[in-house]
């Protein structure tokens, strides 16, 4: 009974660790911004790929607090980091819808059309409706390595999902 | 052609205002929500303010937790470089200590003629005291550079204060929860200080790059500008007291970039500066 109530947990966690890894990552702002260099945006990534492989891992409403959450630690009007996350759950999710067979390289150009869409909007709020100014090379950094980053990101994922979910990519 | 159309709104239609498998909401209610909040938020709309303080309180002190294996391992990585560098530092800080020494007792003299001088002219002085506050939160946004202290309008924090680290300014309170509030770096581009740089005495404003240094805006193409020229606090419009030391130029050719005294992504314990005005 025990060991059914152990496994059971930790069946739970790793049905929710993208959900885990999420909250971790909008309360720390993983984006390894130390590195000086480059910033990348992995809630952008984690976000696309689960809506997009396992939507069920990841609840709309959870998202939504999230993005809430990402807006009080980044200092950005309350909101738009959640607008973004479910604008980035609405394109996932109508790719899934259109495709047939999948291909990670297809899903990885379909995620820079809609990172280019969702930061552009983003950049436009932002600029546009609180005047508050962001450096734009800043954002085409960010924008060219969460690109860049997904494909790497994804394979990770995917030998995860593989390995503890028993199902394949495709 | 119709048909293509008439797929793509079906499409459209089973993503955003369907739910999903295991969803609770529709993708469309909650980005309509989402509308509302930005739309409210620029508004200044009270419940949002209320709902945002509320947000802040929690998510600060957990994001605080969160983030503590990871600053754990970037203290670390500090400690190992600091260790390195100790015999090299040692030695350069010995020298310039020989330095101030020196020059301490000739400030110390300038000090006293300086309140002298301004009780004959009658000007303002300005008494201040500071308060230490501990930096709950410092991810470096790309976008926006801000932290977030513990301190707020429980200790008697106001928007607009000074926050120094040691003599030196490194930005001021834009918002202000009840137990935390969160201060706009110098470096972010939205934070414009008016500056007064010695030893020409010519005024600016100073705004953030966005990165790690300040731009001087406002300026004429031909001021009297000369490398090692230093940026304090002009005082204008009563924002800071007068005086703060912020920074240096080292390149006259390049005054977008002014290199400030803090390092501001290493900021552990900072001070939050209580003016008080006396007219004498």
């Amino acid at each position: 009974m025990g060991e059914f109530k152990k496994k059971n947990i930790i069946n739970n966690l790793l049905r929710l660790a993208p959900l885990i890894i999420l909250f971790i990552a909008v309360l720390n702002e993983i984006n390894l911004n130390y590195i000086k260099v480059f910033s990348f945006n992995f809630p952008f990534i984690l976000i696309f790929y689960w809506s997009l492989k396992k939507s069920e891992s990841l609840g709309y409403g959870y998202i939504f607090v999230a993005g809430l959450i990402n807006d009080v630690v980044t200092g950005f009007p309350i909101g738009i980091s959640s607008f973004n996350y479910l604008l980035i759950c609405g394109f996932a999710a109508y790719l899934r819808t259109i495709t047939i067979r999948p291909s990670l390289i297809k899903d990885w150009f379909f995620f820079l059309f809609t990172i280019l869409v969702v930061n552009s909007l983003s950049y436009s709020i932002l600029n546009l409706f609180f005047a508050i100014d962001l450096n734009y090379n800043n954002l085409f950094i960010n924008i060219f390595f969460t690109f860049i980053f997904y494909i790497i990101f994804a394979n990770i994922f995917m030998i995860y999902q593989k390995a503890f979910f028993k199902e394949s990519h495709d | 052609m119709e048909t293509s159309r008439d797929d793509f709104i079906i499409a459209i239609r089973s993503v955003f205002i369907k739910r999903g498998n295991k969803q609770r909401f529709s993708l469309f209610g909650l980005l309509f929500f989402s509308i509302i909040l930005i739309v409210l938020s620029k508004f200044n709309f009270t419940a949002i303010n209320y709902l945002k303080l509320g947000i802040n309180e929690v998510v600060f002190r957990t994001s605080f937790i969160v983030s503590l294996p990871e600053k754990y391992i970037s203290y670390s990585f500090r400690a190992i470089e600091k260790h390195i560098k100790f015999y090299e530092n040692y030695n350069s800080t010995k020298e310039q200590l020989e330095k101030l020494k020196s020059k301490k007792y000739n400030v110390e003299f300038l000090e006293g003629e300086n309140k002298r001088l301004k009780k004959v002219l009658e000007d303002i002085s300005y008494s201040s005291n500071a308060k230490i506050a501990k930096v709950l939160i410092d991810h470096q946004s790309p976008f926006l550079r801000s932290i977030i202290i513990n301190k707020g309008s429980k200790d008697e924090i106001k928007k607009g204060m000074a926050v120094l680290h040691g003599y030196y300014l490194i930005g001021k309170v834009v918002e202000v929860n009840y137990t935390t509030s969160r201060v706009l770096l110098l470096s972010d581009l939205n934070s414009k200080i008016p500056i007064v740089i010695e030893p020409s005495s010519v005024h600016s404003i100073l705004s953030g790059n966005g990165k790690k240094s300040g731009i001087i805006q406002y300026t004429k193409n031909n001021i009297p500008l000369k490398n090692g020229s230093v940026l304090y606090t002009s005082g204008t419009g009563s924002l800071f007291k007068p005086g703060i030391p912020i920074g240096k130029i080292n390149n006259i050719e390049d005054i977008s970039n002014v290199d400030f005294f803090v390092d501001l992504a290493q900021l552990r314990f900072v001070r939050i500066l209580f003016l008080k005005e006396n007219k004498n």
